[in-house]
């Protein structure tokens, strides 16, 4: 990702590309909010526990939506909460993305012939990765946030920011 | 006390009680909708019966026409329980509010409420306590009809398969 230009500059000095750079500092701090809805919440603490350790691809949680770049929406949504979870979403900051994790929060899982339950976290937001389970092991879930990265590393940052 | 010791008890002091003890589960008592109140303050005040506790409120849909409240009554000083049973036409589910006697009846009659549709006369604060306010219909109705959507989202997700 940092070529060196043998020669004609140090050895200590790396060129590359501005998009390159701010996604590279981007993808190395996705902050995800903390929203565990149902039983998945329990597996995404595991997951940012220290076993599977979250932390260690710069993923640490925040407790409000305000410092959040991701939100891994983790368990069943009813309509009372879908409310709410919009609410929340839309008081991310932009850049945003959005992991639905678990069957409940893809399609309404086990529960989607329920009065109360919503069909998939996509009717209300935008989902860039969906990972399936029920629940997803912490690995599972370790996959998607590495492809939130990936996808990250591969949009054109500072040209999005000035459109 | 036993149940029929409760059951004779009751059946002296208040006509249109029906026991029913034949069935699998807990026997239970049938009483007029309209004596609740009555009946429940005996239970609760006469000294033999003591039941200090309304462990559970909780509504069922009773096929064809009928909607029906049911109290689990425990005494905690005498270590006997009870079940009671009223029963409501759908077509004027009204019935009195016990939270005169039972304070916690509040939130479990707000719950039969909103799940079921039965209106608790007299009480203090009778709006829905677990769907949105805005909420259509009364899910636990045999005759519920869900709603094509609610707020904007579609209630239906169409299958991968067809």
């Amino acid at each position: 990702m940092f070529p060196t230009i043998k020669g004609q500059l140090p050895d200590n000095i790396v060129t590359t590309k501005v998009d390159d750079v701010l996604n590279w500092a981007r993808a190395s701090s996705v902050w995800y909010l903390l929203f565990g809805l149902a039983c998945c919440g329990i597996e995404l603490m595991q997951t940012g526990g220290p076993r599977s350790d979250l932390d260690r691809f710069g993923a640490v949680f925040r407790a409000t939506p305000r410092q959040s770049d991701l939100m891994i929406v983790a368990g069943t949504l009813t309509y009372k909460m879908a409310l709410r979870t919009k609410i929340l979403y839309e008081q991310m900051p932009e850049p945003k993305y959005v992991i639905s994790m678990g069957s409940c929060a893809n399609c309404g899982g086990l529960f989607q012939l329920a009065y109360s339950v919503v069909k998939g976290v996509d009717k209300i937001i935008p989902v860039d990765v969906y990972v399936p389970g029920c629940p997803p092991r912490p690995e599972a879930l370790t996959q998607g946030l590495l492809k939130i990265q990936e996808k990250m590393m591969k949009e054109k940052f500072a040209r999005r920011a000035v459109a | 006390m036993g149940f029929d010791e409760i059951q004779k008890k009751l059946a002296e002091k208040y006509e249109g009680t029906v026991a029913t003890s034949d069935r699998a589960g807990d026997p239970f008592i049938t009483v007029p909708a309209a004596k609740i109140v009555e009946i429940l303050a005996f239970c609760r005040d006469d000294a033999e019966l003591a039941f200090d506790c309304l462990s559970n409120l909780t509504g069922v849909d009773a096929p064809p026409d009928d909607l029906e409240v049911v109290y689990h009554l425990f005494s905690y000083s005498k270590r006997h329980s009870l079940t009671l049973k009223a029963r409501v036409p759908k077509s004027n589910a009204h019935l009195p509010t016990v939270e005169g006697i039972y304070p916690t009846a509040n939130w479990q009659e707000r719950e039969a409420y909103d799940l079921l549709g039965m209106i608790f006369d007299g009480h203090s604060d009778l709006r829905r306590i677990m769907l949105p306010d805005d909420w259509v219909g009364h899910p636990l109705r045999k005759d519920y009809k869900e709603q094509e959507e609610y707020r904007g989202m579609a209630t239906t997700r169409p299958s991968l398969l067809s």
